[in-house]
């Protein structure tokens, strides 16, 4: 059963998915005794994926992920694929990821199983416990098919760090006039923040209870004395006071943070759906009634106005 | 223009989800189904393209006969036909060639989807039905604009956005942002009344049901522990708590 685990870069840079990626097929290689191989585009640094488990790392160097669209990926990968016999192949299921794996799937008419949460329970037949119903409940599938994708949820499972790889890396060069590319990437916007949701170790999420968009100065800085992404509720999205980008729960992005805190977000089903993958949840609302405090670990009963300022002040005297 | 936009029939965002025989089923009994959410962003922006250069809106539906209130309702907010193929939608891949062979017979320039489902949240039915018929697939969808012989479109990348020039026909798999919320449409009493008379055909298929993917069995996130209150005049102590105990910080 040879795996490779697709990899994802940004700026020529890896990201933590990236290594969770790797560090997955490792853990499915180790148990089945096969080799793991990495592919990658346009890395600056391929060998790093060594220190996660690849033993054969591909560099397709001539490729530049910026302006390549799903299509020319999708062949690029599924001919390599099929070059080296592969039967298990492990992308992560961010927005790259889900751009390309069905592509794949159709490519090399192979299972495609969505959203894992942990590692097969078996592998004949393969058999992976998904998310499913947005959060609210997970399902097991099982693929009967010989060659199978896996999409990861991004940072459910983490990445594993080995002391000190030694993966054989080998740099290509990919054709692709061959390709029928139709979709042209004109041009790519970078958002403000500084930290990706789906990858934030730390998310800080505010809801109506702030009352204005003018309000949300503390919130800010309170994610940034904790190195954390700042997140909204529909609501606090609908009305236009934070960007669609930041709203989570179950028709915005999912999130499966360290550490989640909800400060005037009173927890409706489809809000705690996005967000139940959090390992901790820190909740703060005027309302000891609020939903949020029986999906809570910590709960804080009082006003947003006067505990982020002291929550603030306690951070900075922490952090010193 | 001939548009195709895609529904699914999936549990009212506000459903509590459970499972029947030994979790084997989800049990669908009080629930009530509504279009998913990222396909009626998708139906709202076909009506516009309608409303300012013209178009012909079909919507479709993999599935059983119950989803046809569905199709309904995307009828009175402004489709103009309906169709359903009934199949049972076991798997992603099913689905997928329902709707490729419907549309090799009928021809579309756009063809919308939402991003997922709320249900099963795979996202797979849009890119496979775009590789299946050879055509170009936008995933993440936040903005199109029509252009000459092409759209121009936005879409949403992993730490901003993206603008595409694509070529038609195309797979559109939109969301939020395609339109606004305050955009999505209540169907009218006139819009209900002429949704009667609007065609809503019912295909049965011929495909072999490929059973090589399924679920096996469901089940629900663990509890948490019960909830450690602080009271608001001691915040250091959740600090506390959050290093020394979660060691999150």
């Amino acid at each position: 059963m040879a795996i490779l685990a697709l990899v994802e870069t940004w700026e020529g840079a890896f990201k933590k998915t990236s290594y969770e990626t790797v560090s997955y097929g490792k853990q499915i290689g180790q148990e089945n005794g096969t080799e793991v191989t990495a592919l990658t585009f346009g890395s600056n640094d391929p060998s790093m994926l060594s220190n996660y488990g690849a033993d054969t790392i591909i560099n397709v160097s001539n490729i530049d992920v910026e302006k390549a669209s799903n299509q020319v990926l999708a062949q690029i990968s599924s001919d390599l694929i099929k070059e080296k016999n592969i039967e298990t192949i492990i992308i992560s299921n961010t927005n790259f990821g889900k751009s390309i794996a069905p592509l794949i799937a159709q490519m090399l008419n192979s299972g495609l199983l969505s959203n894992a949460i942990d590692y097969p329970e078996s592998y004949s037949p393969l058999t992976v416990k998904c998310k499913a119903f947005s959060g609210k409940a997970h399902a097991t599938y099982q693929s009967s098919n010989q060659k199978n994708i896996i999409t990861i949820l991004p940072s459910s499972i983490g990445e594993i760090q080995e002391k000190k790889g030694r993966g054989e890396l080998i740099q290509i060069e990919s054709a692709t006039d061959h390709i029928n590319n139709k979709i042209k990437i004109k041009s790519r916007h970078k958002s403000m923040e500084k930290i990706p949701l789906p990858e934030a170790e730390i998310v800080i999420s505010a809801g109506r209870g702030l009352k204005s968009s003018d309000n949300w100065g503390m919130i800010e800085e309170l994610a940034e004395l904790l190195g954390a992404a700042t997140a909204c509720s529909k609501p606090v999205s609908d009305m236009g006071w934070r960007p669609h980008s930041e709203h989570v729960g179950q028709t915005g992005i999912a999130i499966n943070p360290k550490l989640y805190i909800a400060i005037g977000i009173s927890g409706a089903i489809q809000h705690l759906a996005g967000v139940s993958g959090s390992k901790n949840i820190v909740v703060i609302n005027t309302d000891p009634e609020a939903p949020f405090f029986k999906a809570a670990n910590y709960g804080i009963i009082g006003d947003a106005f006067n505990v982020v300022p002291q929550l603030i002040e306690a951070v900075k005297k922490h952090n010193n | 223009m001939n548009i195709l936009v895609c529904v699914s029939s999936v549990p009212d965002t506000t459903s509590k989800i459970n499972f029947i025989n030994n979790n084997q089923d989800f049990d669908k009994n009080g629930i009530t189904f509504i279009i998913n959410p990222y396909d009626e962003f998708c139906l709202t922006k076909a009506i516009f393209i309608k409303e300012s250069t013209g178009a012909t809106i079909t919507v479709l539906n993999v599935g059983e006969s119950a989803n046809d209130a569905i199709l309904r309702k995307a009828l009175a907010i402004g489709a103009d036909k309906a169709v359903r193929i009934n199949q049972n939608p076991i798997n992603s891949k099913i689905v997928a060639e329902c709707i490729s062979n419907y549309c090799i017979e009928n021809k579309f320039n756009l063809i919308f989807f939402g991003r997922e489902s709320i249900d099963y949240n795979g996202g797979q039915v849009p890119g496979l039905v775009a590789a299946q018929l050879n055509i170009p697939f936008v995933n993440g969808c936040i903005g199109l604009e029509l252009k000459d012989e092409c759209i121009e479109v936005k879409r949403e990348i992993d730490s901003g956005h993206e603008i595409c020039e694509c070529s038609l026909p195309a797979i559109i798999a939109g969301q939020k942002g395609l339109v606004e919320e305050k955009d999505l449409r209540i169907p009218s009493m006139r819009g209900i009344m002429t949704a009667r008379t609007k065609p809503l055909e019912t295909i049965e298929t011929t495909s072999t049901e490929n059973e090589n993917i399924k679920v096996v069995a469901y089940s629900k996130p663990s509890e948490r522990s019960e909830c450690k209150m602080i009271s608001e005049d001691n915040v250091e102590e959740l600090i506390t708590l959050l290093s020394n105990e979660a060691k999150v910080i």
